[in-house]
């Protein structure tokens, strides 16, 4: 049997722009993809599963994929498993935050110091997602 | 008597990869934050995605500005999945070649030129946002 070791995940962000947790969610997937878990992880933007190609659409079958969502409507993880393929895991940002005891944000852009921790706590929790998809192998 | 101003609905393509998704991002929150409050206005672009009924109501009911950050045109294609059409579909990288001294910069947060450029493309944006609010029809 060949053992075929996985190197990378995929990451697809919700980065609803109509709510505070759409920019928290990118910023915190940015941070995962740039600072925590680089050369570790690849995304898409989850609109190109509409508007892009085979390529596009094979992402989920060609990575193993976590969707971060910002809101119930969960839009990452509906469009990467109507359009893609399966899911991996799938973060629900109000959730991560509740567990944190953080107070979500309440701007939708030019996030500081006042919403550092909730990027951080999100994207602590993506990275830590990664680290279990990897070692699953 | 004054005509009602209709909702202008403003879809940057929620870029997470490249800088001028980030400055599509910008542009719209300059127009619906600071220049045209009250009149343009945001939806999620994947709740479009997935084809959410409330979302998709908004975009049926008002004229639609898309701004996209690269030549694939998420905004423009994901509203035309819908059979609907842009009043109007700008692409970013268009506000920079007529403004090259502002080079924008970034993924996660935009350089300060950048953060000009979304200003200066949001007041270009505010007559069309003008012109569709008083239209009669979509």
């Amino acid at each position: 049997m060949i053992d075929i070791q996985i190197t990378k995940v995929g990451i697809v962000s919700c980065s609803g722009e109509g709510i505070p947790e759409g920019t928290l969610c990118r910023l915190a997937c940015r941070k995962v993809l740039d600072e925590l878990r680089p050369g570790e992880t690849v995304t898409i933007c989850l609109p190109l599963f509409i508007a892009g190609g085979e390529e596009e659409r094979t992402f989920a079958s060609r990575y193993p994929t976590i969707t971060v969502d910002g809101c119930e409507k969960l839009c990452a993880a509906k469009a990467t498993e109507m359009l893609s393929g399966k899911l991996s895991k799938s973060i629900l940002i109000p959730e991560v935050l509740k567990k944190c005891s953080i107070e979500p944000p309440a701007k939708l852009r030019n996030f500081g110091p006042e919403e550092a921790p909730a990027v951080q706590a999100v994207a602590k929790e993506i990275a830590k997602a990664v680290d279990e998809v990897l070692e699953e192998g | 008597m004054d005509k009602k101003l209709k909702k202008v609905m403003v879809l940057p393509c929620s870029g997470i990869g490249k800088t001028y998704g980030a400055l599509a991002r910008e542009t719209a929150y300059e127009l619906v934050e600071r220049v045209r409050p009250g009149v343009a206005t945001l939806t999620c672009l994947p709740l479009l995605v997935i084809n959410d009924p409330e979302a998709r109501q908004l975009v049926v009911e008002n004229p639609v500005i898309t701004i996209d950050g690269c030549p694939r045109d998420c905004a423009r294609k994901s509203l035309e999945a819908l059979g609907e059409k842009a009043a109007e579909a700008c692409q970013a990288i268009k506000f920079f070649t007529a403004h090259k001294d502002l080079k924008p910069e970034g993924l996660a947060q935009l350089n300060a030129a950048g953060q000009k450029l979304a200003k200066v493309a949001a007041e270009e944006l505010a007559e069309i946002v003008d012109r569709l609010a008083t239209e009669g029809d979509k």
